[in-house]
């Protein structure tokens, strides 16, 4: 074999190192945590709200109605924002304030996790307990946290999705006598939308997988919530309160906890690379 | 019937909308850096840098964890950057768009989605229980590795992408190998995209908490080798908030980290900024 066909293999091997590592920790949370499920059985692993691991009760349905709960809530703020931010740079700000806003607002994304739970636990607990009643860790506490997180992603894909329809577009829609926001309105948010639905996937995910700030605000009570007041305990943090010190069957259910959101979050990911691509 | 509002004053309004709500969010993140710096600053000073915790944190400064944080990171940055700049070159100088390329690129961005509380499952049953390693750098650094790859990975090849093509033609021309033009043209023209990418990792890592909680564990002691547990500073300062030990010290250690996550993410925006105004 000649020096360059060599060379080419050793490439092509480092690269396959990010496609095997996701084979591999598939691989092994199933090992670990399939076994729990068949022997619960996935119905009432998944359907029961009974969790009392040291008993023997292994039923995540509180914590997959709260995930999604908080999920949904975090969407209903960080959504919104995100687009308005997304819209604004992209179509109404100036080319040297884009430039300006755009790395500061993705500043947002180097913040770490335990300093937005931190600041939730210390600025917007007090806030819902004082002014909204209840215990103050709550569905809600984590739903807004979750909400500011995911706004890095979506603005920063919804601006590339909206920079990426052509001028001619808007021209066309301004010549016809539009107003710029009728033009945003009607032709480039359409013309963007497939690009938009991805970003606001991949917060999803991004809020479905979130861990740290969750368990600091969220209050982590073991029941499906009444009122978003009431503490909630989501997948995530199921997974990392107990990890510490669960064995034998316990830690098996934490890793098929661990399944459950693997596959969450393997379905958001397909659907945004198909969504992704179609364009 | 309801009379249709101007056109004029549907924009003048939805606009006005529009910028209140970036305003909005400008806001917040003025509200989270200002107040983490006027309250965590303060208690930043050179022996709080400089000696180890005691008592659990609640006096002492935060050495050990500086120590502990540096060497994952290192360890991490180590493992990563031959692999994802290695991806990277096999993705854009040896393949067309195939389906080789295809997996690769699904790859690593599922690996990207991946949250790092499965990580940490991961990195917990493979490196600290079925290999023995133990809570412990090594087992931290691995699984953080995994974490950055895709960053690595995604900088790299934009960086690579962004080298002209000409460059490789005068390359070949003058007879070089593929090799001779991979080291001496493409990857030195490409090294500040690359090092922006090694930097985004690195901020990645400082802030990275579910991770490294169940793979390099908590011990406040400074590590002096690969199989001693360490506790990073962003897990010193989960801990230290959680358990209220104490309230300044989780102030200062959190403005350390978000102030230099910061720098390091701003210096890397903007030699990504110089690389690709240079070549385009």
């Amino acid at each position: 074999m000649d020096k360059g066909k060599f060379v080419e293999r050793v490439f092509f091997l480092l690269a396959l190192s990010s496609i095997s590592s996701l084979v591999i920790i598939t691989i092994f949370i199933f090992e670990e945590g399939l076994p729990l499920i068949l022997h619960t059985g996935l119905k009432d692993f998944i359907f029961s709200t009974h969790w009392a691991p040291t008993k023997g009760y292994f039923g995540i349905g509180a914590m997959i109605v709260s995930s999604i709960l908080v999920t949904l809530g975090a969407m209903v703020l960080g959504v919104p924002l995100g687009l308005a931010c997304a819209i604004v740079l992209a179509e109404f700000s100036s080319e040297r304030l884009r430039r300006l806003l755009k790395p500061t607002l993705e500043l947002l994304a180097g913040i770490p996790s335990v300093v937005y739970g931190f600041l939730g636990v210390i600025w917007l607990v007090p806030l819902i307990r004082d002014h909204l009643g209840g215990p103050g860790l709550s569905l809600l506490a984590a739903a807004v946290i979750l909400g500011i997180m995911i706004l890095p992603t979506v603005i920063s894909i919804s601006i590339d999705a909206l920079t990426a329809v052509p001028d001619v577009y808007r021209d066309g829609s301004i010549a016809l006598g539009a107003t710029e926001w009728q033009t945003v309105r009607r032709v480039v948010l359409p013309a963007a939308s497939s690009g938009i639905i991805t970003a606001i996937i991949l917060g999803m995910g991004r809020a479905v997988g979130e861990t740290m700030a969750v368990i600091m605000v969220a209050g982590n009570a073991l029941k499906i919530p009444s009122s978003i007041l009431d503490p909630v305990r989501t997948l995530t943090s199921n997974i990392a309160l107990e990890l510490g010190y669960a064995a034998g069957r316990h830690r098996e259910a934490l890793f098929a906890t661990g399944i459950v959101l693997f596959i969450i979050i393997m379905i958001l990911n397909f659907s945004a690379t198909i969504i992704t691509r179609r364009r | 019937m309801a009379r249709r509002l101007h056109p004029r004053l549907t924009q003048a309004f939805a606009k006005t909308l529009l910028w209140a709500l970036t305003g909005l969010t400008l806001l917040i993140l003025i509200f989270i850096i200002v107040n983490i710096s006027i309250k965590g600053l303060p208690q930043v000073t050179l022996s709080f840098l400089s000696q180890d915790p005691t008592d659990m944190g609640r006096h002492g400064g935060i050495f050990s964890t500086i120590v502990s944080t540096v060497y994952i990171t290192l360890l991490a940055i180590a493992l990563a950057s031959p692999l994802g700049v290695g991806t990277a070159i096999y993705l854009t100088e040896y393949t067309r768009e195939g389906w080789a390329t295809r997996i690769i690129r699904f790859g690593a961005e599922c690996l990207a989605g991946v949250p790092s509380i499965i990580l940490g499952l991961f990195g917990f049953v493979l490196f600290v229980m079925k290999l023995g390693f133990g809570w412990s750098i090594l087992s931290g650094g691995l699984t953080l590795a995994i974490m950055i790859l895709p960053i690595i990975i995604r900088t790299a090849e934009e960086a690579i992408k962004a080298v002209p093509q000409d460059y490789r033609q005068v390359c070949y021309s003058l007879g070089m190998s593929q090799w001779q033009t991979i080291t001496r043209i493409v990857l030195p023209s490409a090294l500040p995209g690359i090092t922006t990418g090694i930097m985004l990792s690195v901020g990645r890592s400082l802030g990275e908490t579910a991770v490294l909680l169940f793979t390099a564990g908590a011990a406040l002691r400074a590590p002096t080798s690969l199989f001693d547990s360490g506790r990073t500073m962003a897990v010193h300062f989960y801990i230290l908030a959680r358990e209220g030990i104490s309230m300044p010290n989780a102030y200062g250690t959190a403005a350390i980290l978000m102030v230099s996550i910061l720098l390091i993410n701003l210096a890397a925006y903007s030699l990504m900024q110089r690389l690709l105004r240079r070549y385009s």
